[in-house]
């Protein structure tokens, strides 16, 4: 097993089965996706039905089953977004990065997403690279700045 | 005893504020909210620390939160020496160097770069911030602080007020008294339904069981909505001074805060501040010796919208799938692990503290008949003032939109504004008169909501909007109910065959038997609501549905399946801007022959639309329209336009 792994589950055990979010939201801070592995060991460590993790980790959005790319893609697809044409922006970046969203690039270098809302909406159409919110988009800015993190 | 602690923290918070702003030293304050960091606020940061380094100019730099103009940030203000606050909009960090070099030497303040002076009265011709028409029409009492302390720092919410409430409830109130104080000023939940909030703490309070649980509900999901988190980022303590207040008055010792994982920024902001107030004993066990305790960790979200929903936020609070579950049990009887729960929203709480310091009988004073006191707005979309706003209840939509907003920019027509995100409905430019409070909105077939506004204009295709929502409500719908997980699914697909052009009239009628199935057959208020933006558009747009479905055309040109982008031939000018642009290569022509798209490689991207110059302005967007163009590329000046009959296309917008 991962070492960073166990350490996190060597602190839990089954009277902490109410903390499964906030645990899965740990792992995957440490290593960047929820391993097969880290399943079957939150399974364990809680005393919880494999498949509950499994139902519990895909009924939300923010965990992923499979490694992140270095750098993390998100473009929003909020209403004020939309009505300023985040479409657009959307398909500069699937043509640019040449994935859809949900997908890594097989280099690793990218990741894309698309989030619900990330409440910057004023400066709509918007997105985030990495931790860098972006705003008052145009497609050709868009891949500007997606150059510079080529 | 405890109004002696907190004069004590209070004298000691003010002496510290005043030794770390003195009135002699020049102050330099730049909004790092969110928005203010996506516009730039970094760079305009780091360009006036190295200047002030560089130039060994002796000023202090304060990171302040959002005040709301979100349309001018970057914004940076500059406060000289027994001078009044003056503010400056859209600073590039270039400006912001030239600002500090001229200001702070030379007490020069570019009158002609200012919004406004962040004060009463004018000066050099500046304008004091509540004359502009941003803020003329608002009434800010909840975001009092908001851009005006530093929300990392517990002493400056303390200078202004801070925490008195909360002392006032503890030293003199019983829990009752607090609980009728907030029943008496009529306060209801701002986070949606409208809920009188003192009559759901009752219900907690006498509820049967211990121990019991206040949530502040901080899952800010509506797309469109984001007051709550510039709330949270600029004034914090004003959130948790609320939440504590909640439990004295309802008898609990533990809370939660549970916020969406979205927000990094509000939830270092909020662990900061219940360190600070911790340290101060605002927080924690015996507060200000009062003998009351109350701790409140922080739940993150995890990305699911239907999570606002109190029971599925308890659920997801417990660990598991955040799924609603029938109700009754309500949450005051059987909440959190089985136990008398209240849940407010972040706004409903920011508004307690004002409450109980300044009574009930004041805070009625405001607002309409059933809706009391102020309201928080979000005003986004197709407007040229966009930002936060808050407004007393009963504010006609028109002056939000209008006199704050300033309407739609480049002088477009309104067409229309969403409220309440996707729960609400879509209201049209004939009923701006409408006053904003929870029955009106509920009448227009839409809701108050959380708080958020995205207004559109001529170029927003109204069918395109709802489905665009059922897309997200689709997504988000938990499953439990078939008539939210199937019934929004076959909605999406009606909707994006009418978008698509393959539309039928039946379909409305389908529709709108849907919409009540929807609404009838579900659980929570994700599916209740699911159907209001297709009712809406349904209600008041009715003609651009049939302009999809029989007329094949959309007259915003907006979905693409029934557009298309025409080089106009007597335009063109042969120059191959268009062709070297276009992503697909679907554009074909030679140096001075007249280009031609091919419609079976076109992707509809509008690239050639944006690219040719204005000066020929020889692209143009149609739907439902053919225009007629040569087989093949041939030389500039030789089409011949009688020989076609051509009519000016109705929906063309040419650039």
């Amino acid at each position: 097993m991962d070492p960073k792994l166990q350490t996190i589950l060597a602190e839990y055990d089954r009277t902490r089965r109410g903390e499964l979010i906030t645990l899965l939201q740990r792992v995957q801070g440490e290593l960047g996706y929820i391993s097969e592995e880290a399943i079957f060991g939150i399974s364990e460590a809680l005393d919880v039905p494999t498949a509950e993790v499994f139902g519990t980790l895909t009924f939300y959005t923010q965990f992923r089953l499979t490694p992140v790319g270095r750098h993390l893609v998100r473009v929003c697809r909020g209403t004020a977004c939309h009505v300023q044409g985040s479409q657009r922006i959307l398909r500069r970046v699937v043509d640019f990065l040449g994935i859809e969203p949900g997908q890594t690039r097989e280099d690793m270098a990218f990741s894309l997403e698309q989030i619900a809302c990330f409440g910057a909406c004023s400066l709509a159409p918007v997105m985030v690279v990495d931790d860098d919110t972006c705003g008052r988009l145009t497609p050709d800015r868009a891949e500007e700045i997606l150059e510079r993190y080529q | 005893m405890i109004a002696k602690t907190y004069q004590r923290i209070r004298a000691r918070a003010e002496a510290q504020v005043a030794t770390v702003y003195p009135p002699d030293r020049a102050r330099i304050l730049i909004g790092l909210g969110t928005c203010g960091i996506a516009a730039g606020g970094r760079e305009v940061l780091a360009a006036v620390q190295q200047k002030l380094a560089e130039d060994r100019i002796e000023a202090d730099l304060v990171q302040v939160g959002c005040i709301g103009m979100c349309h001018a940030e970057p914004l940076l203000d500059i406060v000289l020496p027994s001078q009044p606050r003056i503010g400056y909009g859209n600073v590039t960090p270039q400006r912001a160097m030239q600002l500090v070099e001229d200001g702070l030497r030379n007490g020069s303040l570019h009158p002609e770069w200012a919004l406004a002076v962040i004060g009463d009265e004018p000066l050099d011709g500046i304008p004091p911030w509540g004359e502009l028409p941003f803020f003329k029409h608002q009434h800010r009492q909840v975001l009092r602080n908001c851009g005006f302390i530093n929300p990392a720092v517990i002493e400056e919410y303390i200078a202004r007020d801070g925490y008195l409430a909360l002392t006032k409830a503890l030293a003199e109130m019983s829990p009752e008294a607090v609980m009728e104080e907030v029943k008496r000023a009529g306060l209801r939940g701002r986070g949606g339904a409208g809920f009188p909030t003192g009559l759901k703490w009752q219900f907690c309070r006498t509820a049967e069981g211990s121990p019991k649980y206040v949530i502040c509900n901080f899952d800010e999901g509506d797309p469109g909505a984001f007051m709550n988190r510039s709330l949270v980022e600029s004034d914090p303590h004003t959130v948790i001074e609320g939440l504590i207040i909640a439990a004295y008055a309802i008898g609990a010792h533990q809370g939660y805060i549970y916020v969406r994982a979205e927000y990094p920024l509000a939830i270092v902001r909020l662990r900061q501040a219940i360190a600070q107030a911790e340290a101060l004993n605002l927080l924690g066990d015996d507060i200000l010796g009062s003998g009351f305790d109350f701790h409140i960790p922080i739940k993150e979200g995890a990305g699911a919208f239907v999570c606002g929903e109190e029971t599925a936020l308890m659920a997801s609070i417990e660990g598991r799938r955040g799924m609603p579950r029938p109700r009754p049990p309500f949450p005051a009887q059987s909440g959190l692990w089985g136990k008398p729960t209240n849940i407010n929203n972040v706004g409903t709480l920011a508004n307690i503290p004002l409450i109980i310091r300044q009574g009930a009988d004041w805070y009625s004073q405001i607002g309409s008949e059933k809706s009391k006191g102020t309201k928080i707005f979000c005003l986004t979309g197709k407007i040229i003032r966009s930002g936060w706003v808050e407004v007393p209840m009963g504010t006609p939509l028109s002056e939000i939109v209008f006199d704050i907003g300033g309407g739609p920019p480049e002088g477009r027509k309104f067409k229309a504004i969403q409220t309440g995100g996707p729960s609400g409905g879509c209201i049209p430019a004939s009923m701006l008169d409408l006053p904003v409070d929870y029955e009106s909105l509920t009448e227009a077939g839409s809701i108050m909501g959380s708080g958020g506004m995205v207004v559109m204009d001529e170029d927003n295709c109204m069918v395109d909007i709802a489905r665009f929502f059922l897309t997200f409500t689709q997504s988000e719908s938990c499953g439990k109910c078939i008539p939210c997980r199937i019934g929004t699914k076959r909605m999406l697909e009606i909707l994006e065959r009418i978008c698509r052009g393959e539309g039928e009239l039946e379909h409305i009628d389908l529709l709108l038997e849907l919409c009540e199935t929807v609404s009838l057959g579900s659980l929570c208020g994700l599916g209740q609501t699911a159907p209001n933006p297709v009712l809406t558009t349904i209600r008041y747009f009715r003609d651009e549905y049939l302009a999809h479905i029989e007329g094949k055309r959309c007259p915003a040109l907006r979905c693409e399946a029934l557009i298309s982008y025409y080089i106009l031939p007597d335009k063109c000018q042969g120059c191959g801007i268009c062709r070297r642009a276009c992503p697909a290569d679907a554009i074909s022509g030679d140096r001075r022959t007249i280009h031609i798209i091919d419609h079976s490689k076109c992707t509809k991207c509008g690239t050639c639309l944006d690219v040719c110059p204005p000066r020929f302005g020889a692209v143009a967007k149609v739907s439902g329209e053919h225009i007629p163009t040569p087989e093949e590329p041939i030389p500039v000046g030789t089409w011949d336009v009688r020989a076609q009959s051509a009519q000016e296309p109705a929906d063309c917008w040419q650039s």
